[in-house]
């Protein structure tokens, strides 16, 4: 099998012209255990064996903000270090300096003994650097075979030759457990399925190295599970991975060694099996973490109900097929699922955004009729959407403008058809204030502020003044674990006040987390709520995956 | 009323068609290789009248015929490189830039036109390319001299949407092409530069513009007047969404595209002044719009088609 793979590889190496670069198969032991691995390392590392990759001393700048501050790192063969951060912490700007997308200040890259050239991501490649983005760089409208064909074989070349590229990927999907058909469209693919493309991508340039930026952050419980073993795998083979997370479980999980950024400074580092979950929480965060307390459920009136309730089909998404779910105040409601089960047209179901086709939906008993966004916001709907950037925020509008961008019509910010922009900046005083936003003024466009301080503005927005319904899509989603537990206390605290809230959320620990009750949503059909704690991860994931759903469904 | 149906069955309706559609088939698989790299190119209107005095003016100086539109095409590529330079690593609005690129052409052609010849009345005549018939196959009743019948360039245009379609499909330089107009970055991760690809790509283009504006001066009549362009390269911008940005449909669309013009011509002959000759004019461009709104709805178009891309940009 090995001989196979190395055989393959040069014939395709020889296209690019390049000098061929033997894949270095089974000089790791897959049997050692980690902890050996990383001591291994750490003895031998100033003896005899060189790091595969060495940073040294690198500084970058945009204008006064020092994104990464004198940063130096080592990674050895067959090694995995997490670079484990807060957004804004510097991590990503560290790889792109590495990958050669950003040209550092200061400092040098260096790959198997040589100095890569700054600013030049060809030179990454060719020394078998390879970088998992956290967006995709693949063109969606292209096949998987001519994304991972793109780039690798001569430009003037008359012909792609399809056939050897379409056997060496079939070789790397089956070495390393990363199944994707070649000749499918990169659009028709799961977001999982891409992610393996882009594995597939470096794998094919050989690459001995592999950046993984924030990886798990798209994926499904199952999908970071196959994504771990493909690393495990890839590992064992000799390749030395950087694994970019703001997840301490995960980094727990796959590394041998860990780098904490904060700030754009390296803020510690520790060996993996001789630290904690609760000290690497502190150094990145530079304080102690606490998860707030979850006061006992005080369960209220039935505020929002949907009653065998169906939606028409739209793209991107399953529709509603005939879902019952009752909404009481002072319970959080958490509804876990893969996304693409139907969670957009509730969600946008609840907004306003869609009405139902069939079935009744009741506003604090009330059925609603002529549903709209501007009905949903009147009936004291707030919604927290899935994609702040997309849906909750205009980014080129300044804060004071977002965050009156859903009552801007009201008596407070209005008067005879004309804006109040003094009330307005207020208001946006207030939620900078009160919700501890970091921004320079009202006046600051949305778009320049980091995903957390952008999300506690539309939390602001949403909770202002007590909403009865709150429909919180994903509202952690990419945030880092001190804005996590700020939003989660907020959340609470509506609870308290008696508001209804339906968390939608692909992040288990999240739901298991918040929610009183528990439902799951699976090809546009929600499960019977589990009371808090009853269902486990595993449970969940099981109906998440559709078994148990049919009966939960008919149930219902 | 049987009339009007018999046109379609006469060898000269279909050899006009073929005629007219030569100069879109050119311009249109420029347009179509600009947007594939995510450029759209207004600039070809102005393009294409620039090739069409280029290639003219060779041939009307003494130059041979395929040096005439070698000339046309290298015209039409350095208006591409003053459009790409502008639009590519300078990032300024593309339909600025191109409306801009349009009126610089245009007015620096009568420019020269008028420096070249400041005192002519009418205008001086050029021997164009002649048809080249091929033997047997033009013998082929109605669709034989259609399409075996006609000038070298018009030839050339079939080509050049094989060697387009060719390129685009099969080669790894389509794929950087297809790939840059789709999403850039995609590219940049390959170790590919988005500035190259794109700039080429806009450049390759505009000299298949300019050819396209020469067939008219060259091969389709023999002297170069203003205005003779008349929209054509707007009309090719709308084919390339007619074919969903592929280039057989594309070369489909021209031809329907160019049959309707053929068509009303004719149509025009046979009512004899009963219906006022406007209303003909209007019918191709109708059809196109009417043809348009039906194809291009589900139309897959290239997602970074006129966003320009910064190199380190998040």
């Amino acid at each position: 099998m090995p001989s196979e793979v190395r055989r393959v590889g040069q014939i395709s190496r020889g296209c690019r012209g390049e000098p061929s670069r033997p894949i270095a198969l089974g000089d790791c032991p897959a049997s050692r255990e980690r902890r050996d691995r990383a001591n291994h390392y750490r003895c031998s590392m100033t003896s005899d064996s060189t790091p595969v990759l060495r940073i040294a001393n690198v500084t970058k700048r945009f204008g006064l903000l020092v994104a990464n501050d004198s940063i130096s790192l080592e990674l050895g063969k067959g090694e995995v270090v997490a670079l484990l951060g807060e957004n804004g912490a510097g991590k990503t700007t560290l790889m792109n300096i590495l990958f050669g997308h950003y040209v550092a200040d200061e400092g040098t890259v260096e790959a198997f003994g040589r100095m890569l050239p700054p600013g030049d991501p060809r030179a990454a490649l060719g020394a078998g650097v390879g970088m998992v983005h956290q967006h995709f760089t693949l063109a969606d409208n292209m096949t998987v075979l001519e994304n991972i064909a793109l780039g690798t074989q001569n430009p003037w070349s008359w012909r792609l030759d399809r056939s050897g590229a379409r056997a060496r990927i079939r070789q790397l999907a089956t070495d390393f457990g990363l199944a994707v058909d070649p000749d499918r469209q990169i659009a028709a693919l799961s977001v999982g399925e891409r992610q393996r493309v882009e594995i597939l991508k470096a794998l094919y340039r050989d690459a001995r190295v592999l950046i993984l930026d924030e990886p798990t952050a798209v994926l499904t419980p199952l999908e970071t599970e196959g994504l771990f073993r493909t690393l495990k795998m890839l590992v064992a083979r000799g390749l030395s991975i950087i694994f970019i997370s703001h997840k301490l479980n995960e980094v727990m999980a796959v590394s041998d060694r860990v780098l904490v950024l904060r700030g754009g400074r390296l803020a510690g580092e520790r060996i993996t099996a001789d630290t904690t979950r609760q000290e690497l929480a502190a150094l990145m965060v530079g304080r102690e973490v606490m998860s707030p307390p979850v006061a006992p459920v005080v369960r209220g009136g039935e505020l929002l109900s949907l009653d065998d309730v169906s939606t028409a089909a739209r793209a991107g998404g399953s529709a509603l097929d005939h879902v019952s779910l009752r909404l009481h105040g002072g319970v959080i409601t958490g509804l876990a699922g893969v996304s693409g089960n139907g969670q957009a047209a509730l969600a946008a179901l609840l907004a306003g955004a869609l009405a139902p086709s069939a079935g009744t939906m009741r506003l604090a008993g009330a059925a609603v009729s002529d549903w709209s966004p501007r009905k949903a916001l009147e009936g004291g709907i707030a919604r927290i959407p899935e994609d702040r950037h997309a849906v909750g925020s205009i980014g080129d509008m300044s804060v004071a403008e977002n965050v009156i961008a859903e009552r801007y019509r009201s008596a407070q910010f209005s008067r005879h058809g004309f804006m109040d922009w003094k009330a307005a900046r207020a208001f946006a005083e207030e939620l900078i204030r009160d919700y501890d936003v970091k921004c320079p003024s009202p006046d600051a466009r949305i778009r320049l502020l980091s995903g957390g301080n952008m999300q506690k503005l539309i939390l602001g927005r949403a909770l202002y003044p007590d909403p009865v319904v709150i429909l919180a899509n994903q509202p952690t989603r990419g945030l880092d674990v001190g804005a996590v537990a700020y939003v989660h206390r907020r959340l609470l605290e509506a609870r308290g006040r008696g508001a209804a809230i339906l968390l939608i959320s692909e992040d288990l620990d999240e739901i298991l987390a918040l929610s009183d009750e528990v439902r799951v949503m699976f090809k546009g059909k929600i499960s019977e709520p589990s009371p808090r704690g009853e269902r486990s991860i595993q449970q969940l994931g099981e109906l998440m995956a559709g078994h148990g759903m049919g009966e939960a469904a008919d149930a219902a | 009323m049987i009339e009007a149906f018999e046109i379609l069955f006469t060898a000269s309706f279909w050899v006009a068609a073929i005629r007219i559609a030569s100069p879109l088939i050119f311009a249109t698989m420029g347009e179509l290789i600009c947007e594939r790299a995510g450029v759209l190119n207004l600039g070809i209107e102005g393009i294409m009248v620039a090739g069409a005095f280029a290639g003219w003016l060779t041939v009307y100086l003494g130059g041979d015929l395929w040096t005439g539109v070698a000339i046309a095409a290298m015209a039409g590529a350095m208006f591409g490189l003053l459009h790409a330079t502008l639009t590519v690593p300078l990032g300024l609005s593309q339909h600025v830039v191109g409306i801009g690129i349009t009126l610089l052409a245009t007015s620096l052609t009568y420019f020269t036109y008028r420096i070249v010849l400041p005192e002519v009345t009418s205008p001086p005549r050029i021997a164009s390319f002649q048809p080249l018939p091929v033997p047997v196959l033009s013998e082929i009743p109605v669709l034989g001299p259609a399409l075996f019948n006609q000038t070298p360039l018009t030839y050339l245009a079939f080509v050049t949407v094989g060697v387009v379609a060719w390129v685009l499909y099969r080669t790894p330089l389509g794929l950087a092409v297809r790939a840059a107009g789709e999403n850039p970055s995609a590219v940049e991760a390959q170790g590919i530069s988005v500035t190259a690809i794109r700039t080429g790509a806009v450049m390759a283009g505009s000299a298949l513009m300019a050819v396209g504006g020469a067939f008219l001066t060259m091969s389709a009549f023999n002297s170069f007047f203003f205005e003779m362009i008349n929209g054509r390269g707007w009309i090719c911008i709308a084919l390339v969404v007619f074919g969903s940005w592929r280039p057989g449909k594309a070369l489909l669309g021209a031809i329907l595209f160019a049959a309707f013009d053929a068509y009303q011509v004719r149509l025009q002959q046979i009512t004899g002044g009963a219906v006022p000759y406007q209303l003909f004019l209007m019918m191709p461009f109708v059809l196109s719009i009417l043809a348009l709104v039906v194809m291009s709805r589900r139309a897959a178009y290239p997602k970074a088609l006129m966003i320009p891309y910064q190199k380190g940009e998040r």
